[in-house]
């Protein structure tokens, strides 16, 4: 009885024309459009900079407005290390609140727990800033790095604290992205096929042993997807860092020291920047700060969409 | 026995070190909440507050805490985000029902992917981008170019909402509209978007809610003002810029300001977010119902 039954689709050519799908395809496609237009917007005005100082300007350490001279590693440095030693304090943190998250019982405790996280997430980065100015940085002066730099002061990178600094830059910034990680390994997590676990708990893993050596590796991938996600939202933070880094344009010797990053020093200098190559150089470092993101942000998505394919197709 | 205790004991112990880890979490926004509330309350409890617009800096001094007030902000966040929500919503609905109603379509899976990425794209690189296209040629800054940068950092959060909501669908609602003979673009706007009008809504809400925390992307587009400003060709304060400008300063008064106008933005956001959430919970019960 097999009656030629032609499910292949119809081919592009024969399809009945859909205005519709042109529309709303044409106004879908603002997003890329968009995200195409910012980058080459970017790297149209920081042109002199980028004619003007090559590829030294990325190893440059100097920045002086009066000589227009500017070399953008101090702020690359600052941005890097603040953003990874943000992701080192988050990430304990956050994927023990997924794994909590992602766990069947307690679904009042959860669903307080998801909402305090989502919470975290909503408050504008301008509030993290504040508090972080007058509540966390002097706090944490008198109570992680005064004792830090007492007990380690000898390891050259602990010494010398400050109120506002690296560390504690990368203290509000670790709260700031402890929501990211936190929805995105939870997703990935409970991504893991039941099976998997059932089957651990059948051969008497305890709760530790499943968690650890079963589902942990399983979601592997997804939540290294998740951390590189949280990363890109750390370099990018802008208020937040600037309100409480210090914004001094070296490297620093501590880890306590004032620095500065990409986008605080966009926000603190774009609006008195003046002549042609100081506002192009700001744009430069935006240019920077934008593709370095872009880049993070895509290997981020596509390995977080592989391993919650790959989870659907072995559940 | 006694090793297998000890797993027993050792995976308690874990346990409790990941429930630990969560209230640990959890510190942060309590201490950001209280002490916002704190700090802020004895600007606010002041009806001047939302009266009066302020001028700083304090020449010859400050004038007293209950004269100053924040209405400037207020007035131009509301302006500012009303109107990046007229731009950025129904581009933002019309993309999502893109990506969800055409699945089939390659370059849909594209448009997800820019919009995921824009999402995390630096908020300070939109306003240096806007700063080049609008206010470079009119060699002005003006709130509209603000409210076109916060449109710019809507459009990917509605779209991605609406296309999860419209996704939700299920698909016989749709099967059942084109076997009465209804046009794709009835389906999709008369059919499927009204049942997926509390999602939608939701995504809108928490748009309003980021562009209304948002300071980066207006300190060179919207610029800020001291006065209270209701045209959009100019310049314009709003609330974060508010927070961010008068922390830094060394008035004691104007601190205080700051932290009053923190507490308005936190109320604003977060009781957006709230709303939001008990919108989309009324969007999965519906959606099961269907």
């Amino acid at each position: 009885m097999a009656v030629g039954v032609d499910a292949r689709p119809i081919p592009a050519a024969g399809r009945p024309r859909d205005g519709f799908r042109t529309l709303v395809g044409a106004v879908g496609s603002a997003v890329p459009a968009l995200l195409i237009l910012i980058v080459l917007t970017l790297l149209l005005q920081a042109m002199p900079a980028i004619r003007h100082f090559g590829l030294g300007f990325l190893t440059g350490t100097e920045w002086n407005a009066v000589t227009e001279n500017f070399g953008a590693l101090p702020a690359i440095f600052g941005t890097v290390f603040t953003a990874f030693l943000a992701l080192a304090l988050a990430l304990p943190v956050g994927i023990a609140v997924a794994v909590v998250l992602a766990e069947p019982s307690h679904p009042r405790i959860r669903g307080l727990v998801g909402t305090g996280i989502e919470l975290l997430a909503a408050i504008p980065s301008v509030v993290y800033g504040i508090w972080a100015l007058y509540v966390l940085a002097p706090w944490s002066y008198d109570h992680i790095e005064v004792p830090i730099a007492h007990s380690l002061g000898f390891i050259g990178w602990f010494g010398s604290p400050a109120v506002r600094g690296l560390f504690n830059a990368s203290l509000v910034l670790a709260v700031m992205i402890l929501p990211t990680l936190t929805a995105i390994s939870r997703d990935v997590i409970k991504a893991v096929p039941r099976g998997l676990k059932e089957n651990a708990v059948a051969l008497g893993a305890t709760w530790w042993e499943t968690t650890w050596r079963v589902i942990l590796p399983s979601a592997r991938a997804g939540i290294f997807g998740a951390t590189i996600l949280a990363l890109g939202r750390a370099l990018g933070e802008t208020i937040a860092v600037t309100m409480v880094i210090g914004n001094q344009y070296v490297i620093p010797h501590t880890i306590f020291q004032p620095a500065y990053t990409l986008a605080s020093v966009i926000a603190n200098e774009f609006t008195e920047a003046t002549g042609t190559l100081h506002p192009a150089a700001l744009v430069e470092l935006g240019l920077v700060l934008i593709l370095v993101t872009l880049t993070v942000n895509v290997l981020a998505l596509l390995l977080v969409r592989s391993s919650s394919r790959e989870a659907r197709l072995t559940a | 026995m006694t090793r297998n205790r000890r797993r027993v004991y050792f995976s308690r112990a874990w346990l409790a070190v990941m429930y630990l880890l969560t209230v640990v979490a959890l510190i942060p926004l309590a201490l950001v909440l209280s002490f916002t509330v704190l700090n802020g309350l004895p600007s606010v409890i002041h009806p001047q507050f939302f009266f009066n617009a302020e001028l700083p800096p304090c020449e010859p001094r400050c004038p007293p805490i209950s004269e100053a007030g924040v209405v400037h902000a207020i007035a131009g966040t509301g302006i500012m985000v009303g109107i990046a929500s007229l731009i950025a919503i129904p581009i933002g609905i019309l993309g999502g029902i893109y990506m969800a109603e055409y699945t089939v379509a390659r370059w849909s899976n594209w448009v997800r992917l820019a919009c995921d990425v824009m999402v995390g794209t630096p908020s300070i690189a939109i306003g240096l981008f806007i700063y080049a296209f609008l206010v470079v040629p009119f060699h002005h800054f003006s709130a509209f170019s603000g409210a076109v940068a916060l449109a710019v950092l809507m459009l990917p959060i509605v779209a991605r909402t609406t296309e999860g909501a419209v996704a939700l669908i299920p698909n016989g609602l749709r099967e059942s509209g084109l076997a009465l003979g209804l046009p794709r673009w009835r389906v999709s706007l008369q059919l499927i978007l009204p049942a997926a009008a509390p999602g939608v809504i939701t995504g809108a809400l928490l748009a309003v809610a980021r562009a209304a925390g948002e300071t980066a992307p207006l300190l060179f587009t919207a610029f800020g003002a001291h006065v209270l400003q209701l045209d959009p060709n100019g310049p314009m304060q709003a609330l974060p810029m508010t927070v961010y400008q008068y922390a830094l300063l060394p008035y004691r008064s104007l601190q205080n300001q700051a932290w009053g106008a923190a507490l308005v933005l936190i109320v604003l956001v977060l009781g957006i977010n709230l709303v939001s959430r008990w919108v989309l919970r009324r969007q999965i019960a519906l959606a099961g119902q269907l």
